[in-house]
Formats: C-alpha cells, sequence, structure tokens
C-alpha cells in the first residue's frame, strides 16, 4: 500500500473524531425510560406486547372510526369491547401524560401534537 | 468473460424468485400486527338518516327575557368554545342576530317590522348539499352517513377555504390558541387548537350516547325541536308538514337543515 502511514493515521483519526459520541457516552448510557403504569388496572384495550409496539397505529384507527365513520366501539382479540376515546378511555385509567405518555415519546423525541386540543389529565386540574 | 444466456436467464429467475418471496414474507410479518377485532356503533345512540332542527320563532321572542339565551351558554360550555372578546378572532359554534341579517333577503318591510327585536339563532344548518365539503382540500370537512356535515379537527390545516365558501358564516378560525378564553373547562370534550376551523356538529358526541343536542336540552321554552327529516313520522317531518318555515338562503341550493317557523 502507498503512503500507508499516512492512511492508517487518516483512518484512526477519522474513526476517533466520526466516533465521538459513542466514546464520550461510553458507559454513560441512560436507563430505559419507565411509564407509569395504572395500579388498579392490569389489563390495556390490547396486551401490553401490542400496545407497546402499535398504541399509535391503534389510535391512529380509532380516530378515524370514531369521527369519520361513527363507530363508537371497538372490540379487542378477546372480544371486550371498549368505547373509542382518547381522553375519555385512555386517559382514564393512564392518569397523566407527563409520567405516562411523555416519558417514552421524549426519550425517543417523539413529538405528537394530541394534547394541544385533547385536555390532559394535568391540564383539567390545573384550569378548575 | 460474457455472461451466457443460459447463467443470465438462471440468474434472472432467481431474483424474481428472491423479491417475491421477500415481499410475500414481509406482508406476512406485518400482518402480524393486526388483532383480530371490530368496531361496533352504540345500542344506545340515537340513529337518523338526516338530523334537523327547527327553531319557533315565537317561542324565542316570547321566552327572550326569560332563557337569557341558555342554549348558547349550554353548547359552548359543553364543548369548550373560548369567549373571546376582540370580535375580529371570535369563535362562535351558535349565536344569535337580528332578522334582517339572518335572512338579508327577505326584503318585505313588514317582516323586519314582525320580527323587531326576536333573537334569531343561527348556527351551522348541516346542508344537504354542502359548499364548505366541497371547497375542503383534505376531507377534513365532510358529510357523515347521518348528514351531519362534520369536522375532523385532525385533518384540517385551517386553509378557510370552508370559511370562505359557507354562506352562513357558520364558521370560525381559532386565529390564537383558544384555551386561555375558556373559563370552565368540560374535561369530556377536547378544544380546538390555534389554526383550525370550527363549527356546530350537532352534537355528534351527544347523540352516540343516546342524547339530543346541549341546545335543544338547554332551551327552557322548548323552542327548539332536533329529529330526523329522514324518517316520515319523525316530530320535525310532522311540524314541518303543519306549519311554515323558512330556511336562509333557500335560493342557494344548499338545502339547510335548520328550519326557523315563523307563523
Amino acid at each position: 500500500m502507498y503512503n500507508s502511514n499516512k492512511v492508517i493515521l487518516g483512518i484512526i483519526v477519522f474513526v476517533l473524531f466520526f466516533g465521538m459520541p459513542f466514546w464520550l457516552n461510553l458507559g454513560r448510557a441512560k436507563p430505559l425510560p419507565k411509564p407509569e403504569l395504572p395500579d388498579d388496572e392490569k389489563e390495556c384495550v390490547e396486551s401490553r406486547a401490542y400496545m407497546r409496539a402499535y398504541h399509535m397505529k391503534m389510535l391512529l384507527e380509532w380516530r378515524v372510526k370514531r369521527v369519520r365513520e361513527g363507530q363508537v366501539y371497538y372490540i379487542n382479540s378477546q372480544g371486550k369491547s371498549f368505547r373509542i376515546g382518547l381522553q375519555n378511555t385512555c386517559m382514564k385509567c393512564h392518569r397523566s401524560v407527563e409520567n405516562f405518555c411523555n416519558r417514552c415519546h421524549k426519550t425517543i423525541s417523539a413529538n405528537p401534537d394530541c394534547w394541544r386540543c385533547h385536555i390532559a389529565p394535568e391540564e383539567v386540574k390545573k384550569w378548575q | 468473460m460474457a455472461i451466457r444466456r443460459r447463467t443470465f436467464l438462471k440468474l434472472a429467475g432467481l431474483t424474481l424468485f428472491g423479491t417475491t418471496a421477500s415481499a410475500g414474507l414481509g406482508n406476512l410479518i406485518a400482518s402480524g400486527e393486526v388483532k383480530a377485532r371490530g368496531y361496533t356503533k352504540a345500542s344506545e345512540s340515537l340513529i337518523g338518516k338526516r338530523w334537523a332542527m327547527l327553531i319557533d320563532v315565537k317561542k324565542c321572542k316570547e321566552g327572550k327575557d326569560n332563557c337569557k339565551l341558555k342554549c348558547i351558554e349550554a353548547c359552548h360550555s359543553i364543548h369548550n368554545v373560548p369567549s373571546i372578546p376582540d370580535k375580529k378572532r371570535e369563535v362562535k359554534w351558535i349565536w344569535e342576530e337580528k332578522f334582517e341579517y339572518a335572512f338579508p333577503e327577505q326584503a318585505d318591510e313588514h317582516f323586519k317590522q314582525v320580527f323587531k327585536d326576536v333573537p334569531f339563532l343561527l348556527l351551522c344548518n348541516h346542508c344537504e348539499n354542502p359548499p364548505c365539503v366541497r371547497v375542503c382540500p383534505t376531507r377534513a370537512t365532510f358529510k357523515n352517513e347521518e348528514g351531519i356535515t362534520m369536522m375532523d379537527f385532525h385533518r384540517c390545516i385551517g386553509c378557510r377555504f370552508c370559511m370562505a365558501a359557507c354562506p352562513f358564516g357558520a364558521r370560525s378560525f381559532n386565529w390564537i390558541d383558544p384555551r386561555p378564553y375558556i373559563k370552565k373547562v368540560n374535561p369530556e370534550f377536547p378544544t380546538r387548537t390555534q389554526g383550525v376551523v370550527g363549527k356546530c356538529l350537532f352534537c355528534y358526541q351527544r347523540l352516540a350516547q343516546g342524547k339530543i343536542p346541549a341546545c335543544v336540552e338547554a332551551c327552557p321554552e322548548k323552542a327548539l325541536i332536533f329529529g330526523d327529516l329522514g324518517d316520515e313520522k319523525s316530530e320535525v317531518n310532522r311540524i314541518l308538514k303543519e306549519r311554515v318555515a323558512i330556511r336562509r338562503k333557500a335560493e342557494l341550493g344548499t338545502h339547510p337543515s335548520v328550519f326557523y317557523l315563523i307563523d
């Protein structure tokens, strides 16, 4: 290889420089966010794994079914039915946006705009 | 070495198989996210083919000192409609207006005199042929299967075409965040956000619970009558056959579902 000294040095500098975020944060990984789950309810609308992976798709489908197609109840895979509603169903068990939704959303920089119109349970307390 | 025809065909076949197989596999994995499930309507819901409202003007005239416009108050408090003092930015779902502004095309001087000092309640007319729906570029406003001109606030981009199209001024734009202007909040219903258009939705959420619209329920004079125009035997159809009713700007052909009983 021609100019092997320079090339190898270049590779080392490149790896060091571009890997900086990794080197600086080595061993300082933040713990995974732990959203606060309700104590009194063990079962969500669907299984925990399903909700964890697909809640956003479910909410998107809920809003279409409720607002545009006039459906009122969601029947889950076990045949149990739930009234469709973010404020009136989800947030009756998950009583905090800050301690439930935002814990994960903040970590992964997801910024859904649900709460600009829907009223978070915390907001209700502030209002009255 | 040039590639042989036979090798080329083999490779092409293999590629085709690989693509199909991977697409099929992808679908198989993705299908795992859809659970066995369904949706239903509520058994307690009021179901109609074309919801309509009759406003008995005589009762409004007689009861106006007594009622203090409880209909407006009920609607605005249930739906978290802000009370913004600035007229240019105000938001209203149902409001009162003088006869000559509600019915500018009725040029009859006699009418004006008869209806002087009568509060005419105005709201979205839930037209059968709504111009607002035709112009909405995102289909945020649409006609639902019960005849209600609905708003899907999730989709509204705030272009205000619907406001320009509506001949009745039934739509309000949220120029500013409405929340600071809501004194008492109803936690069961959302607010709106800055940059969306709002209007009366004929209380679709109450109909799903088996309740009549809030304004109709709140009126102490029973001047508002709610019912289904699609049902031949309904109260609204019976009254419309017997009494004189006018609609706002009927000549435009939008076929409003809000009628004013003037006899």
